[in-house]
């Protein structure tokens, strides 16, 4: 019998920092799975965010740029303008992507840049301590909404997949997550086709994956996943948003997948 | 190729192409948009990129990111978009990446206006981000100077892995002169094998490359700030560049003045020596690193009663030469920063108030 599993060589051979039931593990090995599958490590520059992935060059095997808070698709811009024949992506959370860096990811998609986003929305503030992002749930608990987050004044929790989707440039845009093996399986086929329209030169992908942070929520690593189902999953339909070849017209989203 | 009639901001664009770099990110602000709007033409056709980002926050991380896979880039800007920009050079030389910014300066604080000005010597020589870092800064004084250190900026920021900063007063850039783009200064090829984030295929040794700037353990990051300090003090040795005008004779005032004004301050010293004065002058081409040696041997001459510093600016040079002069003489400062270029009668009348 051959060997049926193994660790991907674009990931390294070393133990990471996060914390007891975290999803950016999971995130991190799907990202390489697919690197390996796709034969593109040699040519792949990643782009580290700031936040808990911002060490996550070190668990990886090729070329990586580290990025200030928020900057990162404007990054890859540079680098796909000047290198086109570069497999670029960059991996963001939600207070690096939906806040400071809310400009970047727009424009970048708007002018429809041929990376590949992976974007982390676990609702919270994960490096800097478990304070509100743009994405914490109405009432949820934080260290900056410390009564749960009153919508009246801050909002509603920010979309980032319908609101790049609503953009006229074509795209590939996914909501996917990480909460059990079934929605991991559909969450790599989506990262896989991510990085393939890029490699074609078709288009913009952005696949936004549902995680969890047990640390920042005060749950365990099980409770968070059940917390996730209930409150996150209802509100962040699961689904494609949007392909190149159909534009918005896709499936309707469906959160019951 | 003979001279040509160009305006400043055209013939920095050209000087770019002309020394070997074909890709320009940036953001259109007063009184520098011509560069960006020549390029948007003149880029395609040389078969370079040219990308208008969406702010100049933006435009200084594409610069990054470009740089970081060791392709030649640059930018331009004015006062208010460098402040933006700011951010991104900072990490940029924390990530030691050579790029190329111009900076075509405008009256500040806030919007200011859009009329020429050097009111932004602190912000390019003295940090502007945040951390322990230098820009080599060099001051053009013509169209053709502008061309020259544009030409030149590009092998700099890569011999020390360093962004440069061509720093030029608005008039530098709207003004037209005749120019030429000399060959010999287009830029030779570099390695970037070391550092460069350009996918490891590419390199014959088998190893990941790393751009970064997060460096947690204290002792690493002193060592790295300490590397970095090393750069700047290599700069400061072989870098140093100025003119010395009128200095042969028994002056009884050194002035110091750079840009735009020290062609004003030139024409002055002229007809003050019609007049039967002697005046002398230390022009700075470089901002960073600054000719303190020039200064402290010129401002010490035995005639020499006291230094002047020209600036359209509110003096913030003044502290750079009086550190330079060293308490030999007596430092003063002239100048205006709404946007109007001094005069040459004004500045005689300030010299003479001091050579009476």
């Amino acid at each position: 019998m051959g060997k049926t599993f193994q660790k991907p060589e674009a990931l390294a051979e070393t133990i990471t920092h996060y914390c007891p039931g975290c999803t950016h593990g999971v995130a991190h090995r799907l990202v390489a799975e697919v690197i390996d599958e796709l034969g593109v490590r040699g040519k792949t520059v990643g782009i580290a965010p700031v936040g808990c992935a911002v060490l996550m060059y070190n668990y990886f095997t090729f070329d990586f740029q580290e990025a200030a808070h928020g900057r990162a698709p404007a990054m890859a811009t540079g680098i796909k303008r000047v290198r086109p024949d570069l497999v670029v992506f960059t991996y963001q959370g939600d207070g690096d992507l939906a806040s400071i860096g809310m400009s970047e990811i727009v424009h970048a998609a708007n002018r429809g840049e041929k990376f590949t986003v992976i974007f982390i929305n676990n609702a919270v503030y994960g490096m800097t301590g478990g304070q509100m992002a743009p994405t914490t749930m109405p009432d949820q608990r934080t260290t900056t909404s410390p009564f749960g987050r009153k919508v009246l004044d801050t909002g509603m929790p920010i979309k980032m997949a319908e609101m790049l989707a609503a953009l006229q440039t074509p795209a590939y845009i996914t909501r996917q997550t990480l909460l059990s093996p079934k929605y991991i399986n559909k969450a790599k086929k989506a990262i896989k086709q991510a990085f393939s329209y890029q490699i074609e030169n078709t288009c913009f992908s952005f696949v936004e994956l549902v995680s969890t942070c047990p640390t920042n929520w005060g749950m365990t690593p099980l409770d968070a996943i059940k917390w996730a189902e209930e409150k996150m999953l209802p509100y962040y339909s699961l689904g494609v948003f949007k392909t190149p070849e159909n534009g918005n017209e896709v499936q309707t989203p469906d959160s019951t997948q | 190729m003979g001279k040509v009639l160009m305006k400043g901001n055209e013939a920095i664009g050209e000087a770019a192409i002309r020394a070997g770099c074909l890709n320009y990110f940036a953001y259109p602000i007063t009184p520098q948009s011509e560069v960006a709007e020549y390029l948007s033409r003149r880029l395609p056709e040389a078969g370079g990129v040219f990308l208008q980002g969406e702010s100049e926050v933006a435009v200084s991380y594409m610069i990054f990111g470009a740089a970081a896979c060791g392709e030649r880039v640059f930018t331009t800007s004015s006062s208010p978009g460098i402040s933006l920009m700011s951010e991104g050079i900072s990490y940029i030389t924390a990530g030691q990446c050579p790029a190329v910014f111009v900076n075509i300066m405008r009256g500040g604080p806030g919007l200011g206006g859009i009329l020429p000005s050097q009111a932004d010597y602190m912000q390019s020589v003295k940090g502007g981000g945040h951390g322990d870092y230098k820009l080599l800064v060099m001051a053009p004084a013509s169209v053709q100077e502008a061309v020259e250190m544009m030409m030149s900026a590009f092998a700099l920021a890569e011999k020390y892995r360093n962004p440069v900063m061509i720093l030029g007063d608005g008039l530098i850039g709207q003004m037209m002169e005749p120019v030429e783009f000399p060959d010999a200064l287009k830029a030779k090829p570099s390695n970037k094998d070391d550092w460069a984030t350009n996918g490891m295929a590419t390199r014959s040794r088998n190893q990941r490359n790393l751009v970064k700037t997060l460096y947690l353990d204290p002792e690493e990051l002193n060592a790295h700030n300490l590397m970095l300090r090393a750069k700047y003090e290599q700069m400061e040795k072989e870098e140093v560049r100025y003119e010395a005008y009128n200095v042969d004779e028994d002056y009884k005032l050194l002035i110091v003045s750079y840009g735009t004004m020290s062609r004003v301050c030139r024409t002055a010293i002229d007809n003050l020596k019609d007049q039967g004065i002697e005046i002398g002058m230390i022009r700075p081409q470089t901002l960073f690193p600054f000719p303190k040696t020039a200064i402290y041997d010129a401002a010490g001459k035995k005639s020499c009663r006291a230094a002047l510093c020209v600036e359209m600016c509110m003096g913030q040079m003044v502290e750079d030469v009086e550190r330079s002069v060293s308490g030999q003489r007596p430092v003063h400062w002239y100048g205006k920063c709404g946007g109007e270029v001094p005069t040459p009668e004004e500045v005689i009348e300030e010299v003479r108030k001091l050579v009476k």
